[in-house]
């Protein structure tokens, strides 16, 4: 005979251990969830102390105020950042230079103007572009881009600071497209139709209504490109050189932050050394200087976001 | 008297209509100018590399000759990657998101975790190998194994997997869940007989794009210190190995002209398994798209 509900019941109340899954398994989903936050305090600790150790070797001022970077000097090394700030720079420029008018034309192309069908066409296509490992787009600068700029402009060399620059731009173009146009889509139908009922052209509502209205999440879109433009690792390895500079040149050999770090571990600077720890006071800069960014985007989008 | 001056209107409306169209055009041709870059980028590779793709390809090892060298050793070591970063984050990830969705209270310690897991996401790749380097190969002595990349690419790719899940265990309807109490059932057995299975085409989805992303990333790998010429097969988690991405990168970088071939050639094969990789996620989201 089956058991009757009320016997299963009974059964099932009886099972101890169905109470202590209840109230183990939350602290166990906790201890997962704590992991991200770990990994956030792994990253800040071994920078800072990595770093401490870098500045007992080298002034703290020689590092962020020195205008020469000469870490391999047999005789005296120099650890001055500002000449792989400014080649990060030159390179984030350029960047933004190709990345902001065609990312925002496209997202005001993709909100304002393209039908449902070319939008559910063009959309994952832009995607495509944004999974595209960036291993991909270093060999695409260094292959494709630095030999016809070379035929176009012969002064510019082989390593160069333009045509990363460039390939950093196509790459965070589907971020800022993407980005603005959800900010631009969440501007609400009836503003434009407000315009366009005055009489506005399609042009002036999205140039006078729909950007200025969904502005602080354009600015905060870019913010982040750019945040990820700094960050880049191999495009710039590969076709932006190894040559840290002071300068305004952008059409010799450049080193970036993240290059100087790619440069450095893919030879053996032995584990102790004062390059070795460099490449964490290097890290460190990069690492404040996109959580600047970071934080700079949020607080852009909270603060200046229109409601509606 | 007239409100609207006639004239003036027809005169600044021809105008108006040619900017308008104009600026129509200019905005597509940003749109495709985008589009170009992406074929241009793929037709390149495609050409230059199809040439020395072939069955030796895949089953050399790397080589000094270019015309011999082979792919074997990267792209083992890359599915070998992947079986320590794909149960690591998932389980990470999936976690980290019933946490925060289903158990999470609104406190100030629940914000900090989701502020963080966002900040989380904007930390270069770059510096998620220092962290590796300490963490993983130095303090925890795992050297250049497998298992040191693995959990270093892991904690790279949690947030993207915490936010795809955290997505998919959102839109389960209230209605399941209530029908699930209802019945008798308790948290932990409706968050896993109920909640998971109704969310997992959306786990799934989010978690291969992520690994996706882990099987092309590079910089880390490099951090870490992932040698390149390798001449055996790794036999467990422990052993070093070499990936695609670091295998392409050294070919990009030599000198000579015929490793670009061979480093195209690296591209497609990567560029295939991405492609791949990315249809299984595609059909797992189409096959049970709106189900509710």
């Amino acid at each position: 005979m089956r058991p009757s509900v009320q016997e299963m019941i009974a059964q099932s109340n009886g099972k101890k251990n169905k109470k202590i899954i209840e109230k183990v398994i939350p602290i166990i989903l906790f201890l997962i969830a704590s992991v991200s936050v770990l990994t956030s305090i792994g990253i800040v600790l071994t920078l800072i102390v990595e770093t401490i150790t870098f500045f007992r070797r080298v002034p703290f001022f020689d590092f962020i105020f020195g205008t020469t970077w000469l870490p391999f000097s047999n005789k005296e090394a120099q650890f001055g950042i500002l000449p792989l700030i400014v080649g990060t720079l030159k390179v984030t420029l350029i960047a933004v230079i190709v990345a902001v008018p065609i990312g925002i034309s496209a997202a005001i192309y993709l909100s304002e103007y393209a039908s449902e069908n070319v939008r559910r066409v063009l959309k994952p296509v832009l995607e495509v572009l944004a999974g595209v490992p960036t291993i991909v787009y270093g060999f695409f600068a260094l292959t494709f881009v630095t030999p016809v700029l070379q035929a176009v402009f012969p002064e510019i060399k082989i390593f160069n600071a333009i045509s990363p620059g460039i390939v950093v731009g196509i790459m965070i173009i589907p971020m800022i497209a993407s980005l603005s146009e959800d900010a631009m889509s969440s501007v609400p139908k009836s503003i434009r139709e407000g315009a366009l009922a005055m009489g506005s052209t399609k042009f002036e509502v999205a140039w006078k209504i729909t950007v200025p209205a969904a502005l602080s999440g354009i600015i905060a879109s870019v913010v982040l490109a750019v945040s990820r433009a700094i960050g880049e690792t191999m495009i710039v390895s590969l076709a932006a050189g190894s040559t840290p500079r002071f300068d305004g040149d952008f059409t010799g050999s450049i080193q970036t932050m993240t290059a100087y770090i790619v440069q450095v571990s893919k030879g053996d600077a032995g584990y102790g050394t004062t390059i070795y720890y460099s490449i964490y006071a290097v890290g460190f800069t990069l690492f404040v200087f996109t959580m600047v960014m970071n934080i700079l985007a949020g607080y852009v989008s909270k603060r200046f976001r229109e409601e509606y | 008297m007239r409100y609207i001056e006639q004239q003036t209107v027809v005169k600044r409306m021809n105008g108006r209509l040619i900017a308008n169209s104009i600026f129509k055009y200019i905005f597509l041709a940003a749109t495709l100018l985008a589009l170009l870059a992406l074929v241009i980028l793929l037709y390149r590779i495609v050409t230059q590399g199809a040439g020395h793709l072939s069955i030796d390809f895949l089953t050399n090892f790397a080589s000094r000759f270019p015309e011999q060298a082979g792919i074997k050793a990267a792209l083992i070591g890359s599915l070998w990657l992947m079986i320590v970063v794909a149960p690591t984050s998932i389980i990470l990830g999936v976690g980290s998101a019933i946490y925060l969705e289903e158990y999470a209270k609104q406190n100030r310690i629940t914000n900090f975790i989701r502020m963080n897991i966002s900040n989380l996401a904007g930390v270069p790749s770059v510096v998620f190998g220092l962290l590796g380097l300490t963490i993983f190969v130095r303090a925890m002595a795992l050297g250049n194994s497998i298992l040191a990349a693995g959990f270093t690419m892991s904690l790279l790719i949690l947030p993207v997997i915490v936010v795809a899940s955290q997505e998919a265990i959102r839109s389960v309807p209230g209605e399941l869940r209530d029908a699930s109490y209802g019945m008798g059932a308790t948290k932990w057995q409706t968050i896993v007989k109920i909640i998971l299975p109704a969310a997992i085409p959306g786990i799934l989805t989010g978690s291969i794009l992520a690994l996706s992303r882990a099987i092309g990333e590079t910089a880390p790998l490099i951090v870490i210190g992932v040698p390149v010429i390798i001449q055996f097969l790794p036999a467990g988690v422990m052993d070093t190995f070499t990936a695609l991405p670091m295998q392409i990168y050294d070919w990009s970088s030599r000198p000579q002209q015929e490793f670009q071939t061979v480093a195209a050639a690296g591209i497609i094969v990567l560029m295939a398994v991405l492609l791949f990789m990315n249809s299984i996620a595609v059909i797992i989201r189409n096959k049970f798209d709106k189900r509710y």
